[in-house]
């Protein structure tokens, strides 16, 4: 998806990761998949760098669709598709 | 006719002889992850549990063998044990007591450096000992812990910490599980 699809993207849950490092954002990500239905699409900002990395695996492990990134002003958000 | 029957038979016997191959392959291989934790530095405790946490959430099974320097970090440090004689009681007074109180295996500076770690980790928003086996009790990690290392330096299972997931085992146990998982650690 295009930054512009993403920025636009119907987002079911967003957690904010930011006050945390390695490995927080994915645990929060983790507990949040949770609470949404499939098809649903959550983002996660982080500042955290490796989070831009780490989500693409853990999508593809848990067979969850991996979206893409946003830059923000000082963070970043990642989103997901929970399948 | 005959023949087709025949044939049948002999698929469904090379089918079960396949599925019983497939079962035992995905025995030896399974997604879980297991750390023969044996250092008992704050650093490398630190690293074995960022590792283990990421993979718990992966949903990666988690199975943590601590066994002798590493007890330092599995006693509480508001318990007491009794009846220890006398080599014992100099261990357990030796021994860091709980994970708050670790030493660096590098810049340790009496003691200075993990208080300097502490307080980066804290700034940078890096769980600290205490929350990440919080986590991973919540992620239900397995802690197994080293029965002949912890009678050996005269630790006692009354002064362990509270988790919920903890048991006690031998090294067979660590072969046994190290065996089934995809990925294992020494540390």
């Amino acid at each position: 998806m295009t930054t512009e699809e993403l920025k636009n993207a119907t987002v079911a849950k967003s957690v904010d990761a930011r006050g945390t490092a390695c490995p927080g954002p994915l645990l929060e990500a983790k507990k949040a998949i949770g609470t949404i239905k499939t098809g649903d699409i959550m983002e996660i900002l982080s500042a955290d760098e490796g989070t831009k990395s780490d989500i693409p695996k853990w999508c593809s492990k848990q067979g969850h669709e991996y979206l893409g990134a946003v830059e923000e002003d000082g963070f970043f958000k990642v989103y997901m598709k929970k399948k | 006719m005959q023949e087709t029957e025949l044939d049948v038979r002999q698929l469904q016997e090379q089918v079960a002889t396949l599925t019983a191959k497939v079962a035992a392959l995905e025995n030896s291989r399974k997604d879980q992850l297991s750390i023969a934790i044996v250092s008992g530095d704050m650093d490398k405790i630190l690293a074995a549990m960022v590792i283990s946490l990421a993979a718990a959430a992966m949903d990666t099974k988690v199975k943590l063998f601590f066994s002798f320097w590493a007890l330092s970090a599995l006693r509480a440090k508001n318990k007491k044990a009794e009846g220890k004689d006398f080599i014992s009681k100099m261990f357990g007074m030796m021994l860091p007591k709980s994970k708050d109180n670790l030493k660096l295996s590098k810049m340790n500076m009496a003691g200075m450096g993990p208080v300097m770690i502490k307080y980066l980790m804290k700034s940078q928003g890096v769980l600290s000992l205490e929350q990440m086996f919080q986590q991973a009790a919540e992620l239900e990690i397995d802690i197994i812990v080293c029965e002949m290392s912890m009678n050996l330096m005269g630790f006692k299972k009354e002064e362990m910490i509270d988790y919920p997931h903890l048991s006690y085992a031998g090294a067979t146990t660590f072969v046994a599980d190290a065996g089934e998982s995809a990925i294992q650690l020494f540390i």
